[in-house]
Parts: C-alpha cells; structure tokens; sequence
C-alpha cells in the first residue's frame, strides 16, 4: 500500500491551559477530499495550520508524502509548502498588491515565471472563481468581502497545487456562488486528482465536496465517514450538529 | 519579595527580547547576503526611505545649519574668531548632526511604517500566507528594507549635509554680511574626508538598525489594531535609542583616542 499523502498521528497542540487538539489522528489518501466540520473555537483552523507548519505541533507525528514534517519551522519547509495551497478563513490576501499579483504570488515567487505569464494565468484562475478581468487590477480592500473570499481561493489554486486547504470556503458568499464554489472545488479535486481538506459549517457544501467527512469535538475526531451517510451516522454529536439544533449533547458556552 | 519578583520579571524579559533580537537579526543578515534577492522591494523601498524623506530631512538640514551659523556667531563674536563659524558648521553638520538628525526623523517616519506595515500582515496572517506560498518572509519583507536602509541613508545625509551647510551659508552671508568667498573657501578648507566618512559610516548603521528594529517590532506584533499600535510605538522608541547609542559608539570608534 503507497502512504497516504497525509497522516496525522496523535497531534496535540495546546495554547498555554488550553488544549485545542488532543490527540488527533487521520490518514488522507491521495486525491481524496476530506471535510472537517465541528463547532465553532474547536480548533479546525489550528489542525490545518499545524500541517502546514505555521504552527508548531505539542506532540505527535504529521507526514506528508510519508515524509515527516512534524517538527519543521515554515522557513525549512518550502519544498513540502510548495505540494500546498491554502485558503485562509479570514483571506490574508497581500493588501498592498493588485488582486491579479495576489492570484499570482507563488507562479512568480516560488516558479519564477515572467510576470506577463503569470498575470494570464492569474486572470484565467480568477475567471473560474466568476471574477472578471477588470477586478485583476483593483486591491483587495476595494472588493467585496464574498470577492476577497473567491481571489483567495484562486490564489489557493492558481499554482496547482497537489494538496488544498479550504478553510470555510464558502462562508460569506450567497447561495448561488456559494454553489459555483462548490462546483469548482469538486471539480479541481476530481478532474487534477488534487487531495483536498476542507473545513466548512455548510452542511450542504460538506456532502457536495467531500468524499469523507470528519467532526472535531473536544480537541478529537470523534467521526469519520463517508460524507454519503453523515445523516445518518448513529452518532449523536454529529446528529445535532448536522441537523443544527441547540439541545443535545454538545453545549454552547452561552448563559441564558 | 514581591518587589525582587518584579525585577527578576523585568531582567528576564529583556534577555528574552534582546535573545529574540540576535536571532533575528542572524538571520535576516543571513538572508540579506544569500539568492534570491528582490531588486523590485529593494528599489522600492530606497524610495521610499530616501525620495520621500528628502522634504523632512531637507527642511531639519537647513534650519540645523542657520541656527548652527547663528548660534556660533554669538559665542565666537567674543573671541572676534568669525572665521571658525565656517568650520564649526560643517563640522558639525557632517561628524553628528546630519547623521543623527535625519536618523531620528527616518527613525519616525520609516520605522513606524515598517512596523504597522509587517505588524498588520502578521495578524491579518499575511505572513503564513508568504510561507504557504514557499515565499520566506525573511527574504521577502525583512531582507530588501535592511538593504535599502543600509544604502539609503548614507546618500540620504549626504545631501542633508549639503543643504545644511548651504543653510549655514545663507544666515553668514545674507545675515551677518560675511564674504560669500571667504566662507565658502573656510568650508572647504576645514573640512576633512574623515568628517564626512564617519557620518556616513554614522548614516549607514543607523538605517540598518530603523529597518531592523521596524522589522523585528512589526515581525513580533501580535493582538490585533493595539498590538500594531504598540508595535509602532517600540519600533521608533527602541530605533532612536540605539541610534543614540550607537552614536556614540561609532564616534569613539573614530575619533576616540
Ligand atoms: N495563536 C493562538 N494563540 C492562542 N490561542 C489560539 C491561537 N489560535 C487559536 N487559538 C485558540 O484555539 C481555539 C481553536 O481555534 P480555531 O481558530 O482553530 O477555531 P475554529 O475551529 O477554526 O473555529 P471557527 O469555526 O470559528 O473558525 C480557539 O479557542 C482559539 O482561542
Ligand atoms: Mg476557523
């Protein structure tokens, strides 16, 4: 059997007291698309930004390619960084380069391809996220939040990458690019064989683009399987939190 | 006892500050001197720090030099030793005042901008953006603004030097009706390469240090618009400090016997 292009093996990572994952383990095969869904604060942002080094894991094993990478700071790690794209929940687009030099920051930087080329390229990414050529040239701050949400994904893809991290992708964006999104991701999965790990809150999105979907409680995955069956998983935790109602096992931190 | 925990906190602090500070600046210098470089930031960024502080630096050149020229007059015109105003101006001006003053002024206008800038990218999580992208941001935002401080400055005084001795020369002749020659040919005469080499040397390591310490506060900032804030804030503190200190250093260095 080939390794898996991820594995996670017991990661742990606490900030101070507080102890976001606790222990989690997974293995993402290759050209997979696996969903990470789970409340809000439960860590899903920190377990992907652990993967890919931004932050550095407490303990346990993170392979990429069977490679470990568990204990490389991001500076030693750019040819593992260069298999990854990313899509940060809050964006963290470059807000002093135009849009177009965003999408193509890492065809330029890390391929060294002419800046002509890349701008192309660019603008061919951002027309696959529905945004048009005239966009290419405005800065981030002069779009709209849903927009800076679609140039981050372009940029995520613009140099395919053969792993992608979405986090909330379509968070933010009404129901119709919400689905444009979805179409696109599932196909950039499917059609460039790209593994993929998603994070969203959208049920809907979740079935329509993973192949497994996963639930983060408590610092664990406390589910895995195929994104098929997830309304009818047995397991009381994912129930409620597909099906989003307030009672149930998992209690908000809310006083009434 | 609490009063001994408070000094032992604030002792342990510095070393960690002033062990975050060597680290960091080990590598950013490794990284100024290793491929790839990024000639479009540097260039950039000499513009920035040179072009655009011209007016401020001009402006504090010229009124040192008149007021310098004035000041002297009144001190000397008792030892009737008008002549030595011309030395005393350029001296001055080339040895410490040029390179000190538009250090400071670059202090408050480039470090704080460094700063807020590398601050804002870091909690907007830019900067995992640039390592996700195989951009090192050491390379990337760090390197080019050390090197152009490390260019910039230097030609940045040299021209203040310029404008303040023309300074001086306006309020001697136009104000105290010394012979435009007579002056002229004082200045020239007084003045040795070393004077303008050491503030140049002067220049240089300040620029270094306003980019480093703008780079190194924003690189560290953490908490959102307060934390940038409070970035900024250190970034000038700690830059003008070392400029001082340094100042000094480099003055014993040279001319200390
Ligand atoms: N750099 C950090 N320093 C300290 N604590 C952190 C840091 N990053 C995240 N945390 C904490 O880790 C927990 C998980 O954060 P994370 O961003 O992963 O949540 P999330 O699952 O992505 O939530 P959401 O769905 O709201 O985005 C939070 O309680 C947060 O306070
Ligand atoms: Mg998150």
């Amino acid at each position: 059997m080939t390794a898996p292009k991820i594995r996670l093996k017991d990661v742990k990572k606490s900030f101070g007291e507080k102890k976001v994952l606790d222990g989690v383990t997974l293995d993402i095969a290759k050209g997979e698309s696996v969903v990470v869904i789970g409340g809000s604060g439960t860590g899903k942002s920190v377990l992907l930004k652990c993967i890919l080094g931004i932050l550095l894991a407490d303990s346990g094993v993170i392979e990429v390619d069977g490679q470990d990478v568990t204990h490389r700071r991001p500076a030693d790690r750019e040819a593992v960084n260069r298999k990854f794209g990313m899509l940060f929940q809050g964006g963290a687009l470059f807000d002093s380069l135009p849009v177009w030099e965003n999408v193509a920051f890492g065809l330029i930087q890390a391929e060294h391809m002419p800046r002509k080329v890349a701008k192309e390229k660019a603008i061919e990414t951002l027309a696959k996220v529905g945004l048009s050529a005239d966009v290419a040239e405005l800065l981030p701050v002069e779009l709209s939040g849903g927009m800076q949400k679609r140039v981050g994904l372009a940029r995520a893809i613009a140099s395919s990458p053969e792993i992608v991290f979405f986090d909330e992708p379509t968070t933010g964006l009404d129901p119709i690019m919400g689905d444009v999104i979805n179409d696109l991701i599932v196909s950039t999965v499917r059609k460039q064989g790209i593994t993929a790990l998603s994070i969203t809150h959208d049920m809907h999105s979740a079935k329509k683009i993973g192949d497994r979907i996963t639930m983060l409680h408590q610092g664990k995955l406390i589910w895995v399987g195929d994104a098929k069956i997830v309304d009818a998983s047995g397991n009381e935790y994912v129930d409620q939190f597909v099906h989003g109602r307030a009672d149930g096992p998992i209690k908000m931190q809310v006083r009434r | 006892m609490n009063f001994l925990a408070t000094i032992g906190a604030v002792v342990l602090a510095f070393f960690g500050h002033l062990g975050r500070l060597t680290i960091f600046t080990a590598t950013a210098v490794s990284h100024c001197v290793r491929p790839p470089f990024y000639p479009r930031l540097i260039g950039k960024q000499m513009v920035d720090i040179g072009y655009y502080s011209l007016p401020v630096v001009g402006l504090t050149a010229i009124f040192s030099g008149m007021v310098l020229a004035l000041q002297s007059y009144t001190g000397f015109a008792r030892f009737s030793a008008e002549s030595a105003i011309a030395n005393v101006v350029v001296i001055s001006l080339t040895r410490e005042l040029g390179p000190v003053l538009a250090g400071l002024m670059v202090a408050g206008r480039i470090g704080a901008s460094m700063a807020a800038e590398i601050g804002t990218m870091r909690v907007t999580e830019q900067i995992d953006a640039l390592t996700t992208l195989s951009t090192n941001p050491f390379k990337y935002l760090v390197a080019p603004r050390l090197i152009a401080g490390l260019l910039t400055l230097p030609a940045l005084v040299l021209v203040a030097d310029i404008i303040g001795v023309f300074g001086g020369y306006m309020v001697a002749v136009y104000k105290l009706d010394f012979n435009a020659g007579i002056y002229l040919s004082n200045t020239v005469e007084f003045l040795e390469p070393l004077d303008v080499i050491s503030g140049l040397v002067k220049a240089a390591a300040f620029g270094f240090i306003i980019a480093l310490m703008g780079c190194y506060s924003g690189y560290h900032s953490k908490g959102g618009a307060q934390g940038v804030g409070t970035a900024t804030t250190n970034a000038v503190v700690s830059s003008s400090i070392l400029i001082l200190t340094f100042n000094y250093v480099i003055t014993e260095l040279f001319f200390g016997t």
